[in-house]
């Protein structure tokens, strides 16, 4: 049972694109706060840090550039922890009883979910990081086409590390709980201090003490360190503050990343193979 | 009745000594039991009676905590990778994606199996044709009438053309038509060589379908049989009465030679005779009014997998909350 993981990802992408209410929205939903939300306040913050200054010679970024970073970390966010979703419905009135009793080892079962919720977090990455280049992001400004290669690449290798942490604790949940309903509650619960307890939309140096420790160790920021260093560069300014990446300090986070990873699909591993669906 | 003995070569599934708890309630209470191959054998009882548990351990759903179960040679313990590959299954509840269409959920499962790319395209085209589903190939399942879903389902149970078909109540919630004709497609699978284990809660679906029957209630299995032999054990006929002092009747009754065994129920006595009923009413009826008692109602019929269920269970169906009220008075030793 070699392939196993392949069968669970083709179907899983049938459905992906099958829905297309649902594919268009939650590509169009990034954009949309991108649009909104991104220039509304990039608006306001520009005009109030304009009175600020940046050292002679640094490399000051918009706000919209800023977010966008943590829009893409926003949108896989979601999509991976709310990817546990068709694992429920499938439990209570779909294939999981069919895939269950199948000789397919359980692990890829995870490793199919994961694959397509990759996949699809790769896809919406993609698509915002265009977007916001259409709508004035400066995202991989001055590369080459080599480095911009790279940093693609780069984004979306964070986004990949990050997206199996939550798709596996999400997986996770899902085979253990029976309602959707409460799986939709324990997933808002999820979001709201991920989200908002990290540096997506602002920094985290001026939070008080514990907060900026839990931010600092928060996986939503390090997939956003991430993200900037290889979308936005090493060394700039936004929002009046310095940033700057050592090579060594993105590759913490990265591991960092795959640490949570890790013990997540430790996490799934453990709740699949105890799971008792008849 | 009679059960082969080990070693024999016909025996496709082995049952001993099963049992299952969840907490303290015995679900399953030591059953034991063997299904030949090429057979169709039906686990027939109410509700609740521990058939749903039995087919989750033989599938390898649920573990087995005690006894022993082997299917097709392989044990469902040690060797669930075997007997998953050796079985189809076709689930108590519709178990398919609504948004998938009937050639991607068989395209699905064969992939599930890693049957060869060829091998699963020309078995979808065979099965769609056995389960008449060929105009609905791409059809969403969710637009199929539930007669058609079940048969999508159990055409995905027939894909990798397993040794043993299990069918958890096929026909539940079907329609009288729909059922009648779920029942020729499954003898149809039977008759290509597929042993076929279901369970039911209709009588008429283990009557007309099975080749041998296991009535079961509270875990146990209470008698096995072909339906003419189970239905041999009430005897010839059955004679139904109803009269003014069933308590003095029916210890009369004991006296008449031909009776085989009286039981209550509800206002009414049950008699099984062993000659023709016919000719052994007129003496009852006798017995009876020289004893001063009336008779209000007389009934004579051949007995029926109803009576037969009814008889051993208690009850007709578990779902109407009537406690199993008998009382069997047993003549000779039974």
């Amino acid at each position: 049972m070699g392939y196993g993981f392949l069968t669970v990802y083709w179907r899983d992408m049938i459905r992906f694109f099958r829905f297309k209410t649902l594919l268009i929205s939650s590509l169009l939903q990034p954009a949309l706060w991108l649009a909104f939300f991104g220039i509304a306040m990039s608006s306001n913050f520009d005009r109030l840090m304009a009175g600020m200054p940046v050292p002679e010679g640094a490399y000051a970024v918009g706000y919209l550039t800023f977010m966008g970073a943590g829009i893409i970390a926003m949108t896989t966010l979601f999509t991976s922890l709310f990817s546990g979703i068709v694992i429920l419905f499938d439990k209570n009135w779909g294939l999981m009883r069919e895939i269950l009793a199948s000789p397919v080892n359980r692990n890829h079962i995870i490793v199919g979910i994961a694959m397509s919720g990759v996949t699809k977090s790769f896809i919406q990455a993609i698509i915002i990081m265009a977007f916001g280049i259409l709508i004035g992001a400066a995202f991989f400004a001055g590369y080459t086409p080599v480095q911009i290669v790279i940093g693609v690449l780069g984004v979306l290798a964070f986004v990949a590390m990050f997206a199996l942490g939550f798709l596996f604790l999400s997986a996770a949940i899902a085979i253990s709980m029976e309602s959707p309903e409460g799986l939709q509650g324990v997933m808002t619960l999820l979001t709201m201090p991920i989200f908002f307890a990290s540096n997506a939309l602002y920094p985290i140096d001026t939070f008080p003490e514990a907060l900026r420790i839990i931010s600092a160790y928060n996986p939503m920021t390090m997939l956003i360190n991430g993200i900037r260093y290889f979308a936005i560069g090493p060394d700039f300014y936004a929002l009046g503050q310095h940033y700057l990446f050592t090579p060594g300090e993105v590759l913490l986070s990265f591991l960092g990343l795959v640490l949570f990873s890790a013990i997540m699909f430790t996490l799934a591993w453990w709740r699949f193979r105890r799971a008792v669906v008849t | 009745m009679e059960q082969p003995g080990p070693g024999s070569d016909d025996t496709i599934i082995r049952v001993e000594n099963l049992e299952h708890l969840y907490g303290d309630f015995r679900a399953v209470d030591g059953i034991s039991f063997t299904v030949k191959k090429g057979e169709i054998f039906s686990f027939l009882g109410p509700n609740g009676a521990g058939k749903s548990t039995a087919i989750n351990i033989l599938i390898t759903l649920l573990s087995l905590q005690k006894g022993t179960a082997t299917i097709a040679g392989y044990d469902v313990t040690t060797d669930a990778q075997k007997v998953r590959e050796s079985i189809g299954i076709v689930f108590q509840d519709i178990t398919l994606d609504r948004d998938m269409t009937v050639w991607e959920l068989l395209e699905f499962h064969g992939r599930l199996y890693d049957m060869p790319v060829k091998e699963r395209r020309e078995r979808i085209d065979e099965l769609l044709i056995l389960v008449q589903l060929e105009a609905k190939r791409n059809e969403l399942s969710k637009r199929l009438s539930g007669g058609m879903k079940r048969r999508l389902e159990i055409a995905r149970g027939l894909m990798t053309r397993p040794k043993v078909l299990f069918l958890d109540e096929p026909t539940i919630g079907l329609d009288p038509q729909t059922r009648m004709r779920m029942w020729e497609y499954i003898k149809n699978v039977n008759r290509e060589g597929t042993t076929i284990f279901l369970t039911t809660h209709y009588m008429d679906e283990a009557d007309q379908l099975s080749d041998r029957i296991s009535i079961i209630d509270h875990g146990k299995i209470i008698i096995s049989g072909t339906s003419d032999e189970l239905k041999n054990t009430l005897g010839r006929d059955l004679i139904y009465l109803d009269t003014d002092n069933n308590g003095n009747a029916m210890k009369l009754l004991e006296q008449v030679p031909s009776v085989r065994e009286i039981t209550a129920k509800g206002n009414r006595i049950a008699l099984m005779v062993n000659e023709d009923g016919t000719k052994v009413l007129p003496g009852i009826i006798d017995t009876l009014r020289n004893a001063g008692i009336e008779i209000s109602t007389i009934n004579l019929k051949k007995p029926t997998m109803d009576d037969v269920f009814v008889f051993y269970t208690g009850s007709e169906l578990r779902d109407e909350g009537q406690a199993p009220a008998r009382q069997i008075f047993l003549r000779g030793g039974r």
